[in-house]
């Protein structure tokens, strides 16, 4: 048994930029990684990282409350205000303090600098009082350019300064460990049973506050992702199992405009943001009469939806794996590709063999982003379990709503890590009763005889492995980029289906150690029912907001569902509980987002007759008091006097 | 990158799994027909999951950023996530890392080896004043930054560490990647320290003047890192560290 008063599951951005709060303020922290903190998936993260910092020419005038207007609008109204607000204003903090950790990043040129902009190539003057200030390029769905970057690889970059200083501090990291259960009383969380992922033995971690970042679960979705091995949704599936703490928004599934094809590697926005665009078998740029205002740079909703609609009218390119499109580079040059662009330069090198100032490159929209989570307050306390907390894409903090745009996650790990790591740090002084060993032991033994259950059953029949090759199928077909009643109906008994049929599934390897098989038998049904979630948050929601693109019910209805899903699992129940909440306080008015398909149902009540019920909506669905009133960080009608996003 | 006919792969691949008291160090020999861009990502992931669900390897990122897939392949250290079959010949021989300590199979500790080596050469930015939140950044030229990111591209994969002769010998030694990792701190004007600080770390024979100048490291390095230019860097910093010090009145 470990003792210690925070325990971070999960070593990535969010996690380490937690602990690293926690720490700071004197307190004992515990990380746990499932493998070095330096694997985490946040080391892939290519582009950039949001923070209305406004240094270079094209940033002019930026500041957090055109981020706001961005952030907001970009989720399509799904977003909590008050966290939306919260995140803009500490953004830049958050990013400076970065550069003051180390990270490379980019800086401005002053003097004249050539761009490419909706497929021309323009020369525009940096300005020299600026020079050597963070630079900034261009992301989809943002009125300026905003994402701070350190070449093509701004996670690598940010997550060893971020790690850098965890060690610096002596914060414990115990890698190759992965919490397998939360240990709570029903109102309180007390820590984590954890396995060793290096000799499989059991033990307890006891804590005074445990923090769930163990990143996405983009995995539900098998080889069709962006996301790394790991990103199986450990952490997520912990809270479900505790039956009380909700999953909110699992239908919000983000897929990236270019995927590598067939590879499922990300090819980042930034090549888009630099001047990269998308061609059709054709040769024609398809979105610049489709979206004329921001082309290749509307939201990722938008282009993930006008690729595969061109995809399914034909117009894509026939490949022995299924046709795709082209995401042409060509013009960017050796150079710019060799720089700032490095790591695409090396993946289409390494992986297709493509020299993309040569060749096009063949992407296709995949699977990449979690917009769901663990549903947590502003302080990032999770619904109805006192001392849990979620932070970064784990959590459903819930700045992205409907969908995410591109260099908001990285931005969100660091500023929710540092706003949530305070209020951690803040519980813990306050307090309040201590672990409990006698929970301890019969959390550790309850795991014990799971696993001996497992081990007992008989083998034969299917792998665990077809099962998830057939969860993968059954998400990528019936809720991807567009989803219909009928095939998500299908999709809920076929995962059900899978969930029984795990249920009694034996392992055929009774390696003693860490038995990878084993491992995976413990993450399997978490990761089905983080499927089953998605599918019925999905097929509850007869709207269309943002990723979520329902073909029956084509229109965002306010007047329905200005909502969040909260999804809660039931011990033994075949599926989960859903309910709803408003999505928070609103400030900036539901309306068109100025780019993609107009058309929707208005709120029928006014803002503040929305507002009204809403803290105590919330409250009702096991909302946590927060240290400061709901709305007390909203500054509402702030972004009024801000330059009008997209028009 | 296509094939003139599908070819049957032979994998002779070390097991041992050290928590299993019957199990002995050995190779073990499996088939497996080649497909189109099957990477060794691709190849052990279906040996494990269609013929052996032992075996244990490791990988994070599949996409060559994040460094968890380094090991032996054909005697050659390498990232198996970005290794082709199609680059090899039909019988390929898999081993794990060495001077990393074993985990089981091709799976080896690189997550330790990397925490002590940062804790060793302090790898992180030592700042000349607290964090003010209301301060504008620091200025940095650009070519500078990009000089930076050009040290911080390594992603402690391993490979340079197990190709090296001296790390493999000497667990002393800080061995490529942590005289990198000092390089990288070295030329950045957000940290205080002076070359006479490294002095210890890296001015000696567990330092830069450990190294043979084999120079397997950089052939290796999956990122493609110039690592001479590095060694040469630090030398140049340890006579005018010498030189400085020298110079200072008694």
């Amino acid at each position: 048994m470990k003792i210690t008063d925070v325990l971070v599951i999960g070593a990535g951005l969010a996690g380490e930029r937690c602990a690293i709060e926690a720490a700071a303020a004197g307190h004992s922290v515990l990380i746990l990684s499932l493998v070095p903190p330096r694997r985490s998936h946040s080391c892939a993260a290519q582009g950039g990282m949001q923070a209305a910092l406004g240094n270079c020419a094209k940033a002019e005038g930026d500041n957090p409350d055109v981020h706001f207007l961005d952030t907001v609008r970009g989720s399509d109204w799904g977003a909590d205000q008050e966290v939306a607000r919260i995140f803009a204003d500490n953004a830049p903090i958050a990013v400076r303090e970065l550069a003051h950790f180390g990270v490379p990043w980019t800086r401005v040129r002053p003097g004249k600098n050539r761009y490419h902009i909706k497929g021309e190539q323009v020369e525009i003057d940096e300005p020299a009082d600026k020079a050597g200030l963070i630079m900034h390029r261009d992301f989809g769905g943002t009125a300026k350019w905003r994402a701070c970057y350190a070449a093509a690889g701004t996670g690598h970059a940010t997550l060893y300064a971020v790690d850098s200083q965890v060690v610096r501090l002596g914060i414990d990291v115990l890698d190759r460990m992965e919490a397998i259960a939360l240990i709570h009383d029903g109102e309180r969380c007390h820590g984590a049973v954890v396995r060793c992922l290096r000799t499989g033995r059991l033990d307890t971690v006891l804590a005074r506050a445990t923090v769930i970042a163990t990143g996405g679960y983009g995995r539900i979705y098998g080889g069709y992702t962006s996301n790394a091995v790991i990103n199986e949704g450990t952490g997520a599936a912990l809270a479900l199992d505790t039956g009380i703490v909700p999953l909110g928004n699992m239908e919000a599934v983000q897929f990236h405009p270019t995927g590598l094809w067939p590879a499922g590697i990300l090819v980042t926005e930034g090549c888009r943001g630099d001047g990269g665009y998308l061609l059709n078998a054709a040769g024609d740029r398809f979105l610049v009469e489709l979206e004329p205002e921001k082309q290749e740079l509307a939201s990722r909703d938008v282009v993930s939806r006008h690729m595969m609609n061109e995809i399914l009218a034909g117009r894509g390119v026939d490949s022995a794996n299924g046709p795709h499109l082209w995401l042409d580079l060509r013009h960017l040059g050796e150079e710019h590709l060799t720089t700032r662009l490095r790591e695409i330069y090396e993946i289409c090198r390494d992986f297709l063999g493509i020299t993309p100032w040569q060749e096009l490159v063949p992407v296709r929209p995949t699977q990449h982003y979690s917009m769901g989570g663990v549903r947590v307050n502003k302080d990032g306390q999770a619904y109805g379990l006192s001392g849990l907390f979620a932070v970064g894409e784990a959590a459903c903090w819930d700045m992205h709503g409907f969908n995410r745009l591109g260099g908001n996650s990285l931005a969100e790990t660091i500023v929710a890590g540092r706003v949530v790591g305070m209020s951690i740090a803040d519980f813990v002084a306050r307090g309040g009763p201590g672990p409990e060993a006698a929970l301890a032991a019969s959390a550790l033994a309850a795991q014990q005889a799971r696993i001996t259950a497992l081990a007992a059953r008989p083998a034969g029949g299917r792998t665990l492995y077809q099962v998830r090759d057939e969860m993968g199928e059954i998400m990528m077909n019936r809720l991807g980029v567009f989803r219909t009643g009928d095939e998500i109906e299908t999709a809920v008994a076929d995962l059900q289906h899978l969930l029984r049929e795990v249920s009694t599934m034996g392992l055929r390897s009774s390696s003693p150690g860490l038995n990878p098989e084993l491992t995976y038998a413990l993450r399997l049904p978490g990761m089905l029912k983080l499927a089953l979630a998605t599918a019925l948050g999905a097929l509850a929601r007869k709207e269309s907001r943002g990723a979520h693109y329902r073909t029956d019910y084509p229109q965002r209805d306010d007047a329905e569902w200005l909502k969040r899903t909260l999804a809660r699992w039931q011990p033994g129940a075949e599926a989960p509980d859903l309910s709803y909440e408003p999505v928070g306080l609103l400030d900036l008015p539901p309306g068109h987002r100025g780019y993609g398909a107009s058309g929707h149902v208005d709120l029928p009540v006014t803002l503040e007759e929305y507002n009204q019920g809403v803290a105590s909506a919330q409250a009702a669905q096991g909302c946590l008091e927060t240290k400061e009133p709901i709305g007390a960080r909203l500054r509402p009608g702030a972004w009024r006097g801000a330059f009008s996003a997209p028009s | 990158m296509t094939m003139s006919k599908a070819r049957k792969l032979k994998f002779e691949i070390f097991r041992y799994n050290p928590e299993d008291p019957a199990s002995k160090p050995r190779m073990e020999t499996f088939e497996l027909q080649e497909t189109p861009f099957m990477s060794l990502f691709i190849a052990l992931n279906k040996l494990r999951e269609e013929q052996d669900p032992s075996l244990q390897f490791d990988f994070v990122c599949r996409s060559a950023v994040c460094g968890s897939c380094g090991m032996m392949v054909n005697g050659r250290p390498a990232l198996a996530c970005k290794t082709l079959t199609a680059q090899l010949e039909s019988t390929i021989r898999l081993h794990p890392l060495p001077a990393f300590r074993l985990v089981g199979d091709l799976s080896v500790d690189t997550g330790s080896w990397f925490r002590g080596m940062t804790e060793r050469v302090q790898g992180w930015i030592d700042e000349k004043a607290p964090f003010d939140p209301n301060a504008q950044e620091e200025r940095m030229d650009d070519e500078l930054a990009q000089a930076i990111y050009e040290r911080e591209r390594c992603i402690e994969c391993g490979c340079c560490v197990a190709s090296c002769a001296v790390a493999n010998t000497r667990p002393a030694f800080v061995a490529p990647a942590g005289l990198n990792r000092v390089a990288r701190f070295m030329m950045d004007p957000r940290d205080r320290r002076k070359t006479g600080d490294w002095f210890e770390v890296f001015a000696s024979d567990e330092g830069v003047f450990g190294c043979l100048g084999l120079m397997a490291c950089q052939d290796v390095c999956p990122k493609e890192l110039p690592l001479r230019e590095v060694y040469a860097y630090l030398r140049r910093k340890a006579l005018t560290g010498v030189l400085s010090r020298k110079a200072k009145p008694v």
